[in-house]
């Protein structure tokens, strides 16, 4: 077998969450052979990384290369093609890094590759066996994967459950020697943050959230005035933003906001993981879609089959109807 | 600029219900609404847009069958100059690498500055572009929501990363870039405009065109090989409100007003 390496996301000296997760997804490619961490970067962040490995990896491969202090995938390929083995397997973090690296890396390291897998059922002969979805998650699909040449395989967050163990003690060998002049036709420049909306959804107790499945731009109001009746805010999913009817302040997920309300409210939102990403803090999640068999229903604590531009009126009235009687129960003397 | 697309034709999943059929092989596609894959038609858009600032001409091409021309006409219909219908026997079954491939023999017939694709399309992994762009030996970038032309062959782009922040880069041409939905408010395309091309003649390259080695496409030189689909057990899965709208209301009510959703 292959040796298996494990490429470390990490970001002001700490190492992403994936770091703990891939040694999980590394053993049931092979039980029998401790994954090695590689780690790109400059200065003192890159050391307080690898130090931190030390407790998870037997061994940290470090990459101190001063162009690597940003992680300008285009720099970080060639460097790993410098230092990895011919037909290794390399798993990658499949977030917004791992999805600018790895299919070129691939084929630079001649090397087959899959993205976004979820679950790892094992090697047989020179074949890998992987899980991954399709269609925004409505569907799985088993895929082989030939590792004769190596791979790169990139391991969706969250899907490999980290597991206690005792520190590994490993040692960080330092491989930028064997990294030539790093330069790229691709310049990291700045990083801009997110601009501050009207109202900070990251903040609410509750949230009335909406998908593709309010339609139209004039159907956002059935939204407001649920959310007005509970005291709640609006936020959305990712098509809502992208058909500019509402502010990218108001998307939840990996490429928008990690909110933590107490109870969340998706309504027309088939439930991507890259929505679900930003939803912490387990909140009582309650879906209403048409589909039943929208994969938000597999994640949800309460699920109910409806159009939602039907459901969400009825129920905002019912909301109101509470309120007066429970505010005139709190007048009566 | 003269801009190459690469764009998919895909099942439509606003449009669809997405389900197995009775072999549990395969989805059901008897039915199946098909449309160009979402994030292609931003690509489309965003070419077109640049075009329009700095001349130049927009190709859209698609690795398909006969029935992958709709698409190309759509494109066509929002104001694409040519579209390129790239279909063999020899092509079909190829998996990423594959078609990156073949999109590469293609690329070296013409003079491309900017090649783009879709960030992702639906039922696929959101790696032609990478590995194209390696095999190009041309830089690359994912997930890209704003392109700025700057002088001496260069843009200025920027990418998508965590928590709705953008990464500045500077690029130099030629470059591949996956573009992300959002980008752009892609053009409305009307039953005259798709008249409009329904005779524009699109041509087919295959093998002989394209001096692709049938030897490195194809099934049979597929690494990657989807072998089935299938529907993950449901696991814990949502307890499911039954009943009149009435009593669902009445369930859901008593719910969230134990669960603090009243505030």
């Amino acid at each position: 077998m292959a040796r298996i390496f494990a490429y470390i996301v990490h970001k002001g000296g700490v190492a992403d969450d994936s770091a703990a997760e891939l040694p999980v997804a590394a053993a049931k490619v092979d039980a029998a052979q401790p994954p090695t961490a590689i780690v790109t970067g400059w200065g003192a962040d890159l050391d307080a990384v690898c130090d931190t490995l030390r407790a998870t990896y037997a061994e940290v491969w470090k990459i101190a290369k001063e162009p690597l202090a940003y992680p300008n995938a285009e720099l970080v390929r060639k460097a790993l093609v410098s230092v990895l083995p011919q037909k290794s397997i390399l798993l990658v973090p499949h977030a917004h890094f791992g999805v600018d690296l790895s299919p070129g890396l691939s084929i630079r390291m001649d090397a087959s590759y899959v993205p976004d897998v979820m679950e790892i059922e094992g090697v047989d002969g020179t074949s890998l066996k992987l899980v991954r979805q399709e269609f925004g998650g409505q569907v799985s699909t088993h895929v082989r994967c030939d590792i004769s040449a190596g791979a790169v395989i990139n391991i969706r967050p969250g899907a490999f459950r980290p597991q206690e163990v005792a520190s590994a003690g490993g040692q960080v060998v330092d491989k930028s020697g064997e990294v030539g002049n790093l330069t790229s036709r691709r310049r990291y420049l700045e990083t801009i943050a997110a601009e501050a909306g009207d109202v900070d959804i990251s903040k609410q107790q509750v949230l009335v959230s909406i998908g593709r499945g309010i339609q139209e731009q004039e159907n956002i109001a059935i939204a407001e005035e649920l959310a007005e009746a509970l005291g709640a805010a609006v936020s959305c999913s990712r098509p809502v933003v992208d058909a500019k009817w509402l502010d990218k302040s108001r998307q939840v997920g990996s490429s928008g906001q990690t909110v933590r309300p107490k109870v969340y409210l998706a309504c027309g939102i088939s439930g991507s993981f890259q929505h679900l990403a930003g939803i912490k803090g387990n909140p009582f999640l309650v879906a209403i879609n048409k589909n039943p068999k929208a994969p938000i229903f597999r994640v949800a604590d309460v699920g109910v089959v409806a159009d939602i531009l039907e459901f969400l009126p009825e129920l905002t009235t019912r909301v109101r109807e509470e309120r007066c009687v429970s505010g005139s129960e709190r007048r009566r003397p | 600029m003269e801009i190459l697309v690469c764009a998919k034709r895909v099942p439509d999943t606003s449009e669809n219900e997405i389900e197995l059929n009775s072999a549990g092989n395969d989805i059901e596609r008897d039915e199946l609404v098909y449309s160009v894959n979402e994030p292609d038609n931003y690509a489309v858009e965003e070419a077109l847009q640049i075009v329009d600032r700095a001349g130049g001409h927009v190709t859209v091409v698609t690795v398909g069958g006969d029935e992958d021309e709709e698409i190309l006409r759509r494109e066509m219909a929002m104001g694409a100059h040519h579209g390129v219908l790239i279909s063999d026997d020899a092509f079909s079954g190829s998996d990423g690498r594959g078609i990156a491939a073949i999109l590469k023999a293609f690329v070296q017939t013409g003079h491309y500055d900017l090649i783009l694709t879709g960030v992702q399309a639906d039922d696929g992994c959101a790696q032609v572009g990478g590995m194209l762009a390696a095999m190009l030996d041309y830089p690359f970038a994912s997930l890209v929501t704003s392109i700025e032309v700057l002088e001496g062959r260069k843009l200025k782009i920027g990418r998508e990363i965590e928590g709705g922040s953008k990464e500045i880069n500077a690029i130099d041409l030629p470059c591949v870039l996956s573009i992300q939905t959002g980008i752009n408010e892609p053009r409305y395309v009307g039953m005259r405009g798709i008249r409009q091309v329904a005779s524009v003649p699109i041509p087919t390259l295959g093998v002989p065109e394209l001096g692709v080695d049938p030897e490195t496409v194809g099934e049979a030189a597929a690494k990657v090989t989807r072998l089935d689909y299938f529907v993950p057990p449901a696991g814990r899965g949502a307890e499911m409100l039954q009943g009149s709208r009435e009593e669902t209301i009445d369930k859901l009510m008593d719910l969230l007003k134990a669960k603090g959703g009243l505030n």
